[in-house]
């Protein structure tokens, strides 16, 4: 054995000594047990004893390793001797023994690759049942909504209508108008070659009003609102409050997730036209200042550019990006595991899937918009 | 099973499950109108996976539970929820809406199922304050008050419809023993007031003994019902030394790790 800590000592016929050397503690490298184990188990040894006059200091270091060396022993089975142990030694490890080891867990075993890659595809294919089972519970929540047979405090709809729409009008605000700066700017550098600079006001214009104001919202308010909408439900769930819902025969869907879903899709598209302008003035500021174009001249080719077809296609971005986004926090809230660590996963899924699903929600409504010529 | 002359509610060959894993099998017993029943065990025997099941939370693997003889899992999902407005649940954190006044969270069932104008509700949300000793707070929020009081309002919301059954999810967990004791009296008096059948998840062995009629201990190891009857008389003749000890609070060789 290499570790001068410990030296096998086989003298005695069938008994193995095992002489503990230097200080056990640990803080300090220790031996494994395994080799021992492995050693052992070549020799036709019956019984283990111990010699401690060369130990020196000890810790739990110690009491782990012989834990584990017993463990071991009684598989196979082979006794240990722990007479002569120190007696601060032998107490904990009784202390240790008297607890059977769990073995039963829920955990699943791990299997092969192609199990794990099978596991996966049907936790995925449950995923999937889930969310549809969710979105036809709240298709029907809002076919009830719509025949008035739906129960939410008027109070609480107001205050998310608050949250979802006055509260976040700062960063729309500063946001929007960074991004028409950036647009003007990317334009300026392409225009100014032709001498087209005055059709910044076009770029912008369309831009905005087209796609990016209802992006650049959406993607704020997945961040800001679809993320505080997941961690307040899955707070809730961890706190039973859904549960207490639930046993009072209140949908949890209808109180909490249609007002939610609702204020969203009625504020995201008030927030997108105002994003639009925020937009539209951010680029005026820059072509009026640094390019030195006519404001009129500037307000003209906007009003000129941007046609009503624009402003619908924008408005319905920002439709299906309220739809989304509240969906994918509630789905997330509502379905959220038990703990704190949950919550925050909650949050970060509803986030990503929602940025997720603007960024293909645009890409098949620009796909639709260009095969129907809009 | 006993015999039950009136039972309110009765559980048949119940086995709870979280996928694979079986937590309870073959749980069979019955409570009877106007009794407290206790349902005793070891922390993470599966009390309140039990307690769930019994409120309409979680669907058994298998078995039946019957109120006044209604089997609750085979009905539609409405007729579930109208068993369920019958009953009145205290969690074991209290559960009230964080984002409600106390008023208002005992005045939301009401709001849903009783034909009371605004201020009748007002005036029954303040007697149900009053029952357990919150008079005056309908305007605090849970999270301006302590412990003891959150449970206590929770209590009031639990019995804001009179309910046939309450059930109480530890009920002491977390109070002192001052308290502890109050919400113990307040589930003796709410039996008299209402005559309710109250159901209590419990190991806190005082709150046992001191409210409980029956009681039902469940052993995480066998994940079966392994005794029912009054807890003194468990105490005084169970034959089964695990149940002995739970109620004995006797320490045990090779215990368990759980």
């Amino acid at each position: 054995m290499p570790d001068e800590k410990i030296i096998l000592d086989y003298s005695q016929p069938k008994t193995l000594c095992v002489r503990l050397n230097g200080d056990w503690l640990i803080a300090a490298e220790l031996p494994r047990v395994d080799p021992v184990i492995a050693e052992v188990s070549l020799k036709d040894i019956s019984r283990i004893t111990f010699d401690i006059s060369g130990l020196k200091e000890w810790d739990s270091g110690l009491v782990a390793f012989l834990l584990h060396l017993i463990r071991q022993c009684q598989v196979k089975p082979i006794q240990v001797d722990l007479e002569v142990l120190p007696e601060g030694v032998k107490k904990l490890l009784l202390l240790a023994l008297k607890v059977h080891e769990k073995t039963e867990t829920v955990k699943a075993e791990e299997g092969s690759f192609f199990t794990r890659i099978a596991d996966m595809v049907l936790k995925t294919i449950d995923g999937v049942a889930v969310l549809l089972d969710f979105l036809g519970e709240t298709a029907i929540a809002f076919g009830r909504l719509l025949r008035g047979k739906v129960y939410f405090r008027r109070d609480d709809f107001l205050f998310i209508l608050q949250r979802c729409g006055a509260d976040a009008l700062f960063l729309v605000s500063l946001i929007s108008v960074l991004v028409g700066i950036i647009l003007s700017f990317i334009g300026a550098n392409q225009l100014k070659i032709f001498g087209a600079q005055i059709y910044i006001a076009d770029a912008v214009g369309i831009g905005m009003v087209r796609a990016m104001g209802a992006m650049m919202t959406a993607i704020l308010m997945a961040g800001r609102t679809g993320a505080s909408f997941a961690a307040e439900l899955g707070l809730m769930q961890d706190n039973e409050e859904i549960d207490a819902l639930q046993t009072l025969g209140v949908s949890p869907v209808e109180f909490l997730v249609i007002p939610r879903v609702l204020a969203l899709v009625i504020m995201m598209p008030l927030l997108t036209i105002y994003a639009d302008l925020m937009g539209i003035l951010g680029g005026f500021i820059i072509g009026i200042s640094l390019l030195g174009l006519n404001p009129v001249e500037y307000w003209q080719h906007t009003q000129s550019a941007v046609t009503l077809s624009n402003f619908w296609v924008g408005l319905v971005h920002s439709f299906v990006f309220g739809i989304i986004i509240a969906i994918a926090g509630c789905f997330h809230g509502i379905k959220c595991q038990r703990s704190a660590a949950a919550v925050g996963e909650a949050t970060t899924k509803a986030v990503v899937s929602a940025i997720i699903s603007i960024v293909v929600a645009t890409a098949v409504i620009t796909f639709v918009c260009q095969i129907l010529g809009v | 099973m006993e015999d039950a002359l009136n039972p309110a509610i009765c559980l048949k060959d119940l086995e709870l499950s979280y996928e694979d894993y079986v937590v309870m099998h073959s749980i069979n017993f019955v409570v009877n109108k106007g009794e407290i029943f206790v349902v005793m065990g070891q922390s993470g025997c599966g009390k309140s996976t039990l307690l769930k099941a019994m409120i309409g939370l979680k669907e058994p693997q298998s078995g039946e539970i019957f109120y006044n003889g209604v089997n609750f899992w085979s009905q539609e999902e409405t007729a579930q929820q109208k068993i369920m407005r019958r009953f009145g649940v205290l969690y074991q954190g209290g559960a009230l809406w964080s984002s409600f006044t106390l008023g208002e969270n005992i005045a939301l069932p009401l709001q849903l199922y009783s034909k009371l104008t605004a201020g009748q509700i007002r005036e029954v949300v303040e007697l149900k304050l009053s029952l357990v000793g919150l008079s005056g707070y309908a305007e605090f929020y849970p999270e301006h008050i302590s412990g003891g009081m959150r449970k206590r309002a929770a209590l009031a919301r639990a019995i804001a419809l009179d309910p046939e059954i309450i059930f109480f999810d530890e009920p002491s967990a977390g109070l002192d023993p001052v308290n502890s004791r109050m919400l113990d009296d307040l589930i003796l008096q709410l039996r008299e007031t209402l005559g309710a059948t109250i159901v209590i998840v419990s190991h806190e062995l005082a709150s046992i003994f001191a409210v409980g009629d029956r009681a039902a201990f469940l052993d995480g190891e066998s994940k079966s019902v392994l005794a029912v009857g009054s807890p003194k008389d468990l105490l005084a003749g169970s034959k089964d030394p695990r149940v002995v000890r739970f109620l004995t609070r006797a320490k045990e060789q090779g215990v368990s790790q759980r």
